[in-house]
Order: C-alpha cells, then sequence, then structure tokens
C-alpha cells in the first residue's frame, strides 16, 4: 500500500540531463524507481545511458505522459525555471509532481500553487525545497538516500530534509512504509495534514511520525487536524526551541515573528492534540518504540 | 530582506504610491541643504528595524535648517531598543493629518496565497487593532495569478469600510501597493499611517516593506538594498563564503548539514548545557549536501574565528553525502589551517552518522588529531561538546 507512491509508480525527472538531474536519476533507478524518461526540450529524442539502462529524453511532460505513461514527475530544474516547470507539470496533468529544487521565490511557488487551484488541483504537488518521497523497497524520488531503512509499518512527514533521514536511521528496524520531505520554505503544496490523512487511510501504516520546526502555524493546524480526524498514534518532533526571533534559520520559511512560530507553542498544540512530543530526535524515536513495543 | 523606511519610501515612490519628499543621510550637516530644499523645516527620522522609535526620541520636528542639522546630530549614532542610528530620513514635513488608515499585502502560508489587510483605524499597531476590534480589520484573500485590479482593490475598500471620499484614492493606492508588491518580489508591504490630509489628499507616511532574499535572481538592485553596517562581521565574512551562517550568543560553535538537523542541534546542545555551567549554542551554520573539505574549512575557519566560541561541534548525517568524504574534510581543514599558521586550540566533537559512517570515524580515529573527539550519537556527542566549553 504506503502513500502517493509505490512500486507500479511511472516516473519522469524534468531537468534529468543537468547535473544534479543525472546524479539523483542514477541514484533513484539504482533504489528500484520506475524511471521512464527525463523532459529536457532540447534533448528531445536522445537516450541516457545509467549503467545500462536507457532513459529515454522527451521535448514536453505531455509528450513523455503520453509515450510512457508517467504518473510521476520529479523536479530538479535551476530556481529561476522551476516555476514554468511546475506549470508544465501541472498542464499535463500528471498526478504527482515532486519539486526538489530549492531558493524558489515566494512569488513562484504562490503562483504555481494558484494555477494547480485553477487547472482543478489534478496534480499533487510536494516542495519545493524538499527531499523528496520513498516507499522503501518498491520507489524512491528524489534525493532521500534508499538504503538507510527497509519496509515497515511507520509512516513519516517531515518539514526537513536531515531529520527526515535521522529519524529513518533512529527507527531504521522497524521501517516505514512511506516517508515524505514536504519542505521549509513558507508556501509548499503537499502539507502535513495531508500526509497525516493519507497516513490514517493507509492499512500499512501503524503510527505516524510528524516532523516540524519554527516558522508559520502549519504543526498548529496539523494538531488541529489529529485531534479531530486521526486515531492512529502519532509522534511528533519540532527543531528551532533555541532559535531566536527574526532571524531565518536555514529555511525560509523557519523564523520566528513575534509570539508566532514558536517550537514551544506548536509542542504545546501538538501534546494538546494527543501527541507525544519529543525533546530530541533520539527521544522522539524512542517515543515511537514505545508505542509500537519494538 | 526588512527594509530601512527610506528604502520602503523609495520602493513606493517608485511605483507611484503617493508619499512625501525625503532622503536620507548620514552625516548632521547634510541635513541643512536637504531642509532648505524642502522649504526650511523637515522632520528628522531616525532609521531603524524595530518599532516605537517616535517614542525613543527618534523622530523630531526641525523648523529650520540649522535646527534639523542640530537634530540630526542628536539622533544619529542613537541607541533605540539595542539598535544604533546610522542613518537618518530628512523628511518633508506632514500637511495636517485628518484621518489614518492602514493597508497592507503580505504572505498568507496557510492559504498558500497572499492576502490584503485593511483598516479606517491606522496609525497604531495592527496587532493591537486587531486584538481589541477584530471587526474594524478587513482581511481580504487575493489570487496570486489574478492579484489585485481596480475592482479587487473597490472589494477591498468597501470591505474595510473606507469613507465614500477617500474610497478612490485609497482604491488606486492599493493597486499601487500590490504593484510595489508583486514587482519587487516583496513579502510584505505596509503602509501605516495611510494619511488623509487636510487637502483631501491620501499618502502613505510611513511603512514597511520585506522583501524575498530567493528572489534576487531577478533583482540585481536588491544586492544595494543590504545593510552592511549592520551585519555581524562574522556573519558578513560567512556570506562572502556562500556559507548558511547565523551569529547567536553562546559558546558552542555548531557545524552541521541540513537546516532542520543544525536547528536540532542547536536545541540539543542548548539541553546539554543545562547540565554544564548554562553553555549555549554560539552560531547556527548549515554546509549543506557534499561538504568538501574546502567548506568545511571555510566553516571551521569562521566558527574558530569567534572569539566566543570555547569548543566546537561537528554534527553530520550523511544522507548522499558520504561520512568518509566529510570525514576527509575535517582533517584536511584542520591542517589547511594550521598550515596556513592559523593556531587551532579549540577541541571539536565530531558525531558522523549514516552513508559510509563507519569509514568515516575509521579516518578520524586513524588520524588521532589531538584537538578531535569523536562521539558517535547525536546527545552524547552534544553533551561533550558542552563539557568541554563549560571547562574552558
Amino acid at each position: 500500500m504506503a502513500i502517493w507512491l509505490n512500486k507500479d509508480s511511472k516516473v519522469i525527472v524534468q531537468g534529468m540531463t543537468g547535473a544534479t538531474g543525472m546524479k539523483h536519476t542514477k541514484l533513484m533507478l539504482g533504489d528500484g524507481t520506475n524511471v521512464v524518461g527525463g523532459v529536457n526540450p532540447r534533448k528531445a529524442g536522445q537516450t541516457v545511458d545509467f549503467d545500462g539502462t536507457e532513459v529515454p529524453v522527451f521535448g514536453t511532460v505531455k509528450e513523455a505522459i503520453e509515450k510512457t505513461g508517467a504518473d510521476v514527475s520529479v523536479i530538479f530544474v535551476p530556481e529561476k525555471f522551476t516555476k514554468d516547470a511546475v506549470v508544465e507539470a501541472i498542464d499535463a496533468e500528471i498526478p504527482l509532481a515532486v519539486v526538489i529544487t530549492e531558493g524558489i521565490a515566494v512569488h513562484d511557488s504562490a503562483s504555481f500553487w494558484a494555477h494547480a487551484g485553477k487547472k482543478g488541483n489534478k496534480t499533487r504537488i510536494i516542495g519545493p525545497n524538499c527531499p523528496g518521497i520513498i516507499t522503501p523497497g518498491q520507489s524512491n524520488v528524489g534525493i532521500i538516500p534508499g538504503d538507510i531503512t527497509k519496509p515497515g509499518r511507520i509512516g513519516l512527514v517531515s518539514k526537513s530534509g536531515t531529520l527526515t533521514y535521522q529519524m529513518m536511521y533512529e527507527l531504521r528496524d522497524i521501517g516505514f512504509s512511506t516517508a515524505v520531505g514536504i519542505g521549509g520554505d513558507p508556501i509548499i503544496g503537499t502539507t502535513h495534514i495531508d500526509a497525516l490523512a493519507a497516513f490514517q487511510e493507509d492499512p500499512e501504516t501503524e503510527l505516524i511520525v510528524m516532523i516540524g520546526e519554527i516558522g508559520g502555524d502549519a504543526e498548529e493546524r496539523a494538531a488541529a487536524f489529529i485531534k479531530e480526524n486521526v486515531t492512529k498514534p502519532v509522534v511528533g518532533y519540532v527543531a528551532g526551541f533555541t532559535a531566536p526571533e527574526g532571524k531565518t534559520m536555514g529555511h525560509a520559511g523557519a523564523i520566528v515573528s513575534g509570539s508566532s512560530g514558536t517550537a514551544q507553542a506548536k509542542k504545546e498544540a501538538l501534546e494538546a492534540a494527543g501527541v507525544k512530543v519529543g525533546k530530541t530526535p533520539t527521544e522522539t524515536a524512542k517515543l515511537a518504540r514505545e508505542i509500537l513495543g519494538a | 530582506m526588512d527594509l530601512f523606511e527610506y528604502q520602503a519610501r523609495d520602493l513606493f515612490a517608485k511605483h507611484d504610491v503617493p508619499v512625501l519628499a525625503g532622503e536620507v543621510i548620514d552625516t548632521p550637516e547634510a541635513a541643512r541643504e536637504i531642509t532648505e530644499r524642502l522649504g526650511g523645516k523637515s522632520v528628522v527620522k531616525a532609521q531603524v528595524k524595530v518599532g516605537g522609535r517616535g517614542k525613543a526620541g527618534g523622530v523630531k520636528l526641525a523648523a529650520s535648517a540649522d535646527e534639523a542639522v542640530a537634530r540630526a546630530t542628536d539622533i544619529l549614532g542613537m541607541d533605540i531598543k539595542g539598535h544604533t542610528v546610522h542613518k537618518v530620513m530628512i523628511a518633508e514635513t506632514a500637511p495636517e493629518i485628518v484621518e489614518e488608515y492602514y493597508v497592507s499585502f503580505l504572505l498568507d502560508r496557510a492559504n498558500r496565497t497572499f492576502l490584503s489587510i485593511a483598516s479606517v483605524e491606522g496609525g497604531v499597531e495592527i496587532e493591537e487593532v486587531a486584538a481589541t476590534r477584530p471587526e474594524a480589520v478587513a482581511k481580504t484573500p487575493i489570487d496570486a495569478i489574478d492579484g489585485v485590479t481596480p475592482e479587487k482593490a473597490r472589494e477591498i475598500v468597501a470591505a474595510a469600510k473606507f469613507p465614500a471620499e477617500v474610497a478612490d484614492q485609497v482604491a488606486n493606492v492599493l493597486v499601487k501597493l500590490w504593484d510595489t508588491f508583486i514587482k519587487e518580489d516583496a513579502l510584505l508591504v505596509e503602509v501605516n499611517p495611510l494619511a488623509k490630509v487636510a487637502s483631501g489628499d491620501v499618502i502613505a507616511l510611513d511603512g514597511k516593506v520585506s522583501l524575498d532574499d530567493n528572489a534576487e535572481f531577478r533583482h540585481p538592485d536588491f544586492e544595494a538594498l543590504h545593510d552592511k553596517a549592520a551585519a555581524n562581521p562574522l556573519e558578513a565574512a560567512a556570506k562572502e563564503k556562500n556559507l548558511n551562517y547565523v551569529k547567536l550568543d553562546g559558546e558552542v560553535g555548531i557545524i552541521g548539514n541540513g537546516a532542520g538537523l543544525v536547528m536540532s542541534t542547536l536545541d540539543v546542545v542548548a539541553y546539554a548545557g543545562e547540565n554544564h555551567g548554562g553553555v549555549k549554542p554560539a552560531n547556527f551554520l548549515d554546509i549543506g549536501g557534499g561538504a568538501s573539505a574546502q567548506v568545511m574549512a571555510n566553516g571551521l575557519e569562521i566558527i574558530l574565528g569567534d572569539p566566543d566560541v570555547k569548543s566546537v561541534f561537528v554534527n553530520v548525517f550523511g544522507g548522499i553525502t558520504a561520512c568518509d568524504e566529510v570525514a576527509n574534510g575535517i582533517v584536511q581543514a584542520l591542517k589547511l589551517l594550521e598550515d596556513r599558521g592559523e593556531k587551532v586550540e579549540k577541541p571539536l566533537v565530531v558525531r558522523l552518522d549514516g552513508n559510509n559512517a563507519e569509514l568515516g570515524r575509521k579516518i578520524l580515529t586513524d588520524a588521532n588529531h589531538p584537538l578531535v573527539q569523536r562521539v558517535d550519537t547525536m546527545d552524547g556527542a552534544a553533551a561533550k561538546a558542552a563539557e568541554l566549553a563549560a571547562a574552558k
């Protein structure tokens, strides 16, 4: 089962022929991902060899879908061109677009999100500025290392890439149904709430780990959602308790402004919704273990 | 990037939002010529990125050019809530104010779009109005693609119940302000107060603008807006080397990969510090993926150059980055700094986990550098780094 991504997913790579796209397409193929094509109008018709796997390059997302039946696109194009790439994916009505590129202007993200809405939200967008999504043992889309953990019964949703890896590592012996990095930008496509809802419905997921960080009120809204809709156990972690006000901590969205966006407020909201919140990643993993009896 | 008032004023003027004349200066004598040009009187306004400057004595009327120079002398160098005044704006004196309003456009993270906030009760903190009289604050969602058309602007004006005699003018200001918001890639444009003056005209008397640093690629002019005077010297040096660094006020230097992990590292070190004399993290430094020896050396150089730092914690989870490369990076970085004649005396605690962690740990063990200690868990390494900092 898992969520949003499985062994049958057919993946195309927008920006496959760039350095980052090449590197990660190779890694994704190595993890068993069914990469069926790349998109680059200037290299359409060519094929790229990845250790013996020939991957065709198409001129447009639309053409790639028509020729391959692709249902997932992962976007590695540089930040200046990302908006156009996402809009193209939306117009081609691909069901899932995973936007890895970081450093995207907020107006561009707002614009492609509005465009998706006008087109009837037929495309689920994950990211931007995210590590992607992995269903261990089946498919890996993005830059999450494929060999940290194995298939299992924990669902993970996280704003942060490296904390995703850290948590997958801490709980590697139990394994994960799906882990999804949603990114730490001020405007993102898929939210904690979307992932929580999907994990709640996924029979293979027994427990959900949710990682948040300072900035915005996504965690507070997720807490309200959990209270009303999630019956599976949820364990949480929030990074940035010691972050000072007004300083952006790496992610464009990770900033405490006044009383809003603090880690303490997020922790309290989650705990009020029955979520067990760890003080450190290690303690969070321990809480998950206790609940699963593993 | 938050702008100074004068920078906001200039951007408003560029996009035809009605503003008063004003120029920024950093020496008192320059106030004379500007005040003379403004008809012999002016307002001297401290340029600081903090509210409440009026109450702190940072805004003064000057009835003559001499007086403007005197007021500028008083205000330049003044400390307002921890911010030193390096610049003052010499502005045209406002005509008699009849009413004060509030308008802004900002990012609505929850709805992944933009939002207009408008109120006829301006001139005070909008948060206060929102808390005490929420019905006086009109919030209108703005579609990121459709934007603020004259029609949308009239909708905002109606929602906020602006008086009929200023409705057209306010709607016009809203369209121009939206232009500023969109064309400058702003995260916030705020006018407070938007004043109706005795003549009946509506003018933006004070404003705030925050720009999106990620949009700098299409705004070469952003570079000139950076406040170089305020930047901490270590932050400025880090920026030059493209390092994602924020100076904090503790004693444990932090290097890690990935924003979330580094943020988490700061927390874990602060918790550990509670058992070790209250030491805290000295900085945020994310070296990102693929930490080469050079990047590691650059990072270490910044952190070791911070006199507040007593110990250093390198916390890396090897994702795509392999830990053996990171370990080599640390060893080479220390050698690079020592070869350069820099004396490295602060202890380093290194935690490597993930991809090729065993290889990385072995490289550190084999290198046997007297200042480097390996601790293989994040919490354990944080405790060790805090202990070393407290012992210094």
